[in-house]
């Protein structure tokens, strides 16, 4: 409850005494917490004051508060930048020290590695192993259980960069949910991928929807191919040979409850094949949602399954196969691998690498900063709606990024 | 217990069973009012059904005045009907059938008083009513790209507005100066609807709307048009994303809906009343939405579903007359058959589990 403090919040609830909140008696509580477990927050902060980090810290602190046994943390790093994870992890091995049990969820490997003491994997929707020792394991084995078969990582084929393709002068937004962009200036390359880094929430999905025409910016200029996009609306972009692939899948990219094959030709609907003089021409659809289902091995009841019965992965090769159908001269894609298996999220990769060899640039936006310092040439950080610093990715560490990330800012390399 | 779980795909034919066991539960709940009113509820409801389609004996031989009869009532019914499924199809929630088929019947009559040869005044007609009705859908569709205005309140309260107007045009300047009542002068004779068949009131116009249901699908589903309104409809986060001008769609979705439901009113002008009245329409607008929903809203289930509620209709009528239930009966009919089948299309998302105690 943003409007409360952070005391009010952890009341909330809670047995009072005699009709009234015991205030005093939630003080002392919230004290001793922050003793024994190094968690502390000042309990008279408003919550709409608090960074997203120290409102998860709330979280744990308020199951604590109530007395919990167990802790299920369902992708707790995803908000932070790298070293406030060191914090977390030191606050949850203080926790689990006392006797508590913790139930970490994560799809990052090395983070389940540094602080479990005992791992099972899943694999959809079955266990697929028990590990008794994650510490000792190698990642290589846990992804080979994760995904049933050996995992490679792609190769990265040197090729030069060639000429800007997309490019984004002194770009601003503002009344956008999350945070809005401030003097954005980037630039993308033929056979480039650029990939922008960020705790969430730092103006990146502001960046996306401004790329991708569902925003316009109150100032700066936007080109795609060297032309100033003047019509800056789905079209219009598209129009000047953008391939989008959105955060959301089934919110903004396919519709679930039509088939496959018309959520396929969505985009293009107007235009032959898929239609003449206004009219649908189903079987071209069709063919169009067969030849890609082929190629991108889609997993599904064929081109007329209504798209909500696809996989996350299934969705994510349908969104990709849509986009690559028509040869963008530059992609940009919004956490393209949130939620796959280690398979599709290879598939995703591969597809990139190879528009990257035909001489396509790419904007890759990720939380997960192993996935772009696989991807990338060159890393962008966000932070508080403008670009933090871009580092080559050659010189790119974790720890570099996560400075980045924090706030400390560095000129452009 | 019984406990409702999602269901993760909806067979095909629940698109013709849900209407069904809707109207099936509508009329053994209603069968308990037959029963309080003290009639016999197979002969009430055999009564209905004879008014509505003819007895044996006349249908054997060659009278089916009844069934056009019928007919020619679902014919407003079907336009409203498919305005509605259009609409909703893309979530344009226009509740303003009547509103839009008022304004079609005023157009279509002031027009069809201009002397013109026949061919010509019907279409005029036609083109008016069309307009008019478009352009009274097209002030909530406005309200609501422009200024967030809910569609469901304004579209319902310009009915009002609409035809409180209709009353003070044929109180005042356009009441029929020959008989001083308060109704509109009527149409030229070679404005009014051809029949097809002797001695009934099978008109052109009910020919048009059950030409415009196939029309309509084809619209729908085979067109750019219609796709955008469906996947508008969906989703409109996608279909803007994929570049659809979603406002656009809805606009052009208004017009459409509007049109048809203009189209009504045209056909009670030229191919029953041949004027206007204040009571031309007993809320065939409001009907158009049980209708469009009994339909699951597909064009092609608007037509049976009219003449259903046209039957009932006419059928409340003879059975009240012969079994002293009153006609109401029809109404209660109309309302539980769109609740019924709202209840329905709960089965089209979850399934019922039974589990007995012991689990």
């Amino acid at each position: 409850m943003p409007r409360l403090s952070v005391l009010d919040n952890l009341l909330v609830g809670m047995p009072g005494k005699g009709g009234r909140l015991d205030a005093a008696g939630g003080r002392q509580r919230l004290a001793e917490i922050g003793r024994s477990f190094g968690l502390k927050l000042d309990p008279n902060r408003l919550v709409s004051s608090l960074a997203v980090g120290e409102q998860q810290r709330l979280e744990i602190i308020k199951a604590l508060f109530r007395g919990a046994r167990l802790l299920i943390l369902d992708e707790p790093t995803a908000v932070l930048a790298p070293q406030d994870v060191e914090g977390l992890f030191a606050a949850l091995r203080a926790i689990a020290g006392k006797g508590l049990g913790i139930i970490f969820i994560s799809h990052k490997l090395n983070e389940v590695r540094a602080l479990t003491s005992r791992c099972v994997v899943l694999r959809h929707g079955r266990l697929a192993g028990d590990i008794a020792d994650p510490a000792a394991t190698a990642a290589r084995e846990m992804a080979r259980l994760m995904c049933g078969q050996e995992i490679v990582t792609p190769s990265r084929p040197k090729v030069t960069a060639g000429r800007v393709v997309l490019e984004l002068d002194g770009v601003a937004t503002n009344g956008h949910p999350g945070m809005a962009l401030k003097d954005v200036n980037l630039a993308v390359r033929e056979s480039e991928i650029v990939g922008v880094a960020g705790v969430s929430g730092n103006g990146q999905r502001a960046l996306a929807d401004v790329i991708a025409g569902m925003l316009v910016p109150t100032r700066g200029k936007l080109r795609i191919g060297g032309e100033e996009v003047r019509d800056r609306s789905p079209r219009g972009v598209q129009a000047k040979g953008l391939g989008r692939i959105p955060e959301d899948r089934l919110a903004s990219g396919l519709v679930g409850a039509l088939p496959l094959a018309d959520s396929m030709a969505l985009p293009r609907i107007g235009q032959a094949p898929f239609s003449r003089n206004g009219l649908l021409q189903p079987a071209a659809i069709a063919d169009f949602a067969t030849a890609q289902i082929k190629e991108f091995d889609i997993r599904c009841q064929g081109p007329q399954a209504r798209t909500g019965t696809l996989s996350g992965g299934n969705l994510q090769k349908a969104l990709l196969a849509r986009e690559l159908a028509f040869h963008p001269r530059v992609l940009i894609a919004a956490q393209p691998t949130r939620g796959l298996d280690i398979g599709a999220t290879r598939f995703v990769h591969e597809k990139f690498l190879g528009l990257r060899s035909a001489g396509c640039g790419l904007l890759v936006i990720s939380e997960d900063l192993e996935e772009l310092l696989t991807l990338s040439d060159r890393i962008a950080v966000m932070y508080e709606g403008a670009i933090a610093g871009i580092v080559d990715a050659a010189d790119a560490t974790v720890a570099r990024l996560g400075l980045l990330m924090s706030g400390a800012r560095e000129r452009a390399a | 217990m019984i406990r409702l779980e999602a269901r993760s795909s909806t067979p095909a034919w629940f698109n013709l069973a849900l209407p069904l066991a809707a109207i099936l539960a509508t009329l053994i709940l209603c069968s308990g009012l037959i029963a309080i009113a003290g009639a016999s509820i197979f002969e009430s409801y055999g009564i209905m059904l004879q008014a509505a389609f003819g007895d044996l004996q006349a249908l054997r031989e060659g009278d089916f005045y009844a069934i056009t009869e019928t007919l020619v009532r679902a014919a407003p019914m079907i336009f409203t009907g498919l305005a509605v499924a259009v609409a909703f199809r893309a979530k344009f929630w226009n509740i303003g059938a009547e509103g839009q088929l008022l304004a079609g019947a005023i157009a279509g009559g002031v027009v069809g008083t201009i002397p013109m040869p026949g061919a010509l005044a019907m279409l005029a007609m036609a083109a008016a009513g069309g307009i008019a009705g478009g352009a009274v859908a097209l002030v909530p569709a406005w309200l609501r790209v422009r200024l967030k205005v809910d569609d469901v309140v304004s579209s319902l309260l310009l009915n009002s507005v609409v035809y409180y107007g209709l009353m003070a045009l044929i109180e005042g300047p356009w009441k029929d100066p020959l008989s001083g009542y308060p109704i509109s002068p009527p149409i030229q004779d070679s404005a009014n609807f051809p029949v097809f068949l002797e001695g009934t009131r099978l008109h052109l116009g009910v020919i048009v709307a059950l030409l415009a249901a196939p029309i309509v699908w084809f619209v729908i589903a085979r067109t750019v048009l219609g796709f955008s309104i469906r996947v508008t409809g969906e989703n409109p986060e996608a279909a803007r994303y994929a570049g659809i001008r979603v406002e656009r769609v809805l606009l052009s979705t208004a017009l459409l809906s509007g049109a048809l439901a203009g189209l009504a009113g045209v056909g009670e002008v030229g191919g029953v009343h041949y004027q206007v009245m204040s009571e031309i329409s007993p809320g065939f607008g409001y009907s158009g939405i049980v209708i469009a929903m009994l339909a699951r809203l597909n064009p092609l289930g608007v037509v049976p579903a009219a003449i259903f509620l046209s039957a009932v209709m006419t059928g409340s009528a003879a059975m009240s007359r012969a079994t002293g239930v009153p006609t109401f009966l029809g109404d209660v009919i109309q309302g539980t058959a769109l609740l019924m089948m709202l209840v329905a299309l709960l089965f089209t998302g979850y399934r019922l589990r039974f589990s007995g105690a012991g689990r």
